[in-house]
């Protein structure tokens, strides 16, 4: 069952599309070449949340729609909940 | 492989219409009542009652008469009956819309009632009305359409699946060699910089962001500061992060398309291809203005459930969201929320979307249409004299 959606391959978040929680192998569809991917959830993750995808370090950019969606401000494990605790807009 | 076809109107001046409107159109507000009087005489005609046209001026009034002249010009509209309060402006409109070659003859009501008017505009509406019915529908190409693209009550499943859906039938549709317009001014703040680079030449990309720049500094002016307040936090709570998140779900609709220019408010475009138009988010004021500029139906996709129509061009909605497609099932021309559940991917969902387009083209009514959805809303851009 998919419980992610991530629109493109080179995405580093995906989106939930029911309710996570931490502990659980997820199973989330890439929808820019219809692939599957699987990822451990490290944390609850509510429906229409992020979950990462990979590691992302303090100061990098989260990848979204195949374009960067703001910059990371606490470093992130693949599986984490990506939200307003670690991202925060680029723009000011 | 051959263009995709329907059966639309070809009007005097070439142009492809797929609903065959007979309009009483207002000038004014004091002009609404004689032209609700008209509709309600003679069968087959529509008004559209409207609550401005007095005491307008610069460009306010600019764009009122643009409004007014465009929406009697749509390809959607076979003939109209105008009528207003006196004869001069009156005949602005007559003579704008008389520039398409269609049928048109307006009726002023001073030195006449509203009595006397009603009678002139009533036998003048049945003979547009006969005329009119006997017109027949032709072969007409995709690459011949207008349509517009806005989305309303957004959520999560907007920018997942059913903006993304919107986007694929318009790379489809821009590849055909169709004309798509998108806008929505203020939804694009945050955004404005992917806006920009979206831009088919950096001609065009400052043209938009002088555009956008312009309406910041006038939200500015007014106290408030929308990039300040997005997202949400009605969004955050649904999962949107940063306003460059929510304005890529937005953007989301124009896939993967560049834009060749930009549009005035209810400015036709000048070519094929799509077109930024600076216009409101506010559904029914947006969907007018492209009516007004030439669109001949809309794609709206909807999240918590918008239900918007207009009188003169059919809005074709979608939903990702299964709550809204379960209990607002009427509203809901595209049920696409199939994507969440892996049940169809990108291409299967604009495949049935770009299905209803052609039904509807053919002359399939939409949701908004059987339930009688005929919002006409005029952008006001300041207070009249």
């Amino acid at each position: 069952m998919t419980r992610f959606i991530v629109h493109d391959k080179a995405d580093s978040v995906g989106v939930a599309v029911t309710d996570i929680k931490a502990g659980e192998t997820v199973e989330g569809w890439v929808m820019s070449d219809d692939s599957t991917i699987s990822v451990v959830a490290k944390s609850d993750i509510p429906l229409g949340h992020k979950i990462a995808l990979v590691d992302m370090e303090a100061g990098s950019r989260v990848i979204k729609y195949n374009v960067p969606i703001g910059k990371v401000v606490a470093s992130i494990a693949r599986g984490e909940h990506v939200h307003i605790h670690n991202l925060k807009t680029a723009r000011w | 492989m051959s263009m995709p076809a329907f059966m639309g109107y070809r009007r005097e001046n070439g142009r492809v219409g797929i609903r065959n409107h007979v309009v009483i159109l207002p000038l004014d507000d004091l002009s609404n009542a004689a032209c609700e009087a008209v509709a309600n005489n003679i069968k087959g005609t529509i008004a559209l009652p409207h609550a401005y046209g007095r005491l307008q001026f610069g460009e306010d009034l600019d764009l009122f008469f643009r409004t007014l002249i465009g929406t009697g010009s749509n390809p959607n509209v076979a003939a109209v009956v105008v009528i207003g309060i006196e004869p001069e402006w009156t005949n602005v409109v007559v003579e704008g819309i008389a520039g398409t070659g269609k049928p048109v003859a307006g009726f002023s009501i001073e030195r006449n009632g509203d009595l006397k008017t009603i009678e002139m505009a009533s036998r003048k509406a049945k003979e547009y009305v006969h005329w009119a019915t006997g017109l027949q529908r032709v072969q007409c190409t995709v690459d011949e359409l207008y349509v517009s693209v806005k989305c309303g009550e957004s959520d999560t499943t907007s920018g997942l699946a059913s903006n993304p859906t919107v986007g694929r039938a318009v790379e489809r549709l821009v590849d055909s060699g169709a004309t798509v317009s998108f806008g929505e001014t203020s939804e694009i703040t945050g955004g404005e910089d992917i806006v920009k680079a979206h831009a088919a030449t950096p001609e065009v990309g400052e043209a938009f962001y002088k555009i956008w720049s312009e309406y910041n500094e006038f939200i500015l002016s007014q106290g408030v500061d929308l990039a300040g307040s997005q997202p949400t936090k009605g969004n955050i709570a649904g999962g949107l992060t940063t306003i460059e998140e929510k304005a890529l779900g937005n953007l989301q609709k124009i896939g993967r398309c560049k834009f060749v220019g930009v549009l005035k408010p209810a400015e036709a475009p000048k070519g094929k291809g799509l077109w930024f138009m600076d216009t409101s988010s506010a559904a029914a004021e947006a969907v007018t203005l492209w009516a007004a500029s030439g669109a001949v139906v809309h794609f709206f996709p909807t999240g918590q459930g918008n239900i918007i129509g207009n009188p003169i061009i059919p809005v074709i909605k979608l939903t990702a969201n299964p709550l809204t497609a379960a209990t607002m099932s009427e509203h809901i021309d595209v049920d696409v929320s199939g994507i969440l559940r892996r049940e169809m991917n990108l291409d299967q969902a604009a495949d049935a979307l770009m299905e209803m387009l052609f039904r509807t083209c053919n002359g399939r009514f939409t949701a908004s249409e059987v339930l009688g959805h005929r919002e006409f809303v005029m952008t006001k851009l300041y207070r009249s004299a």
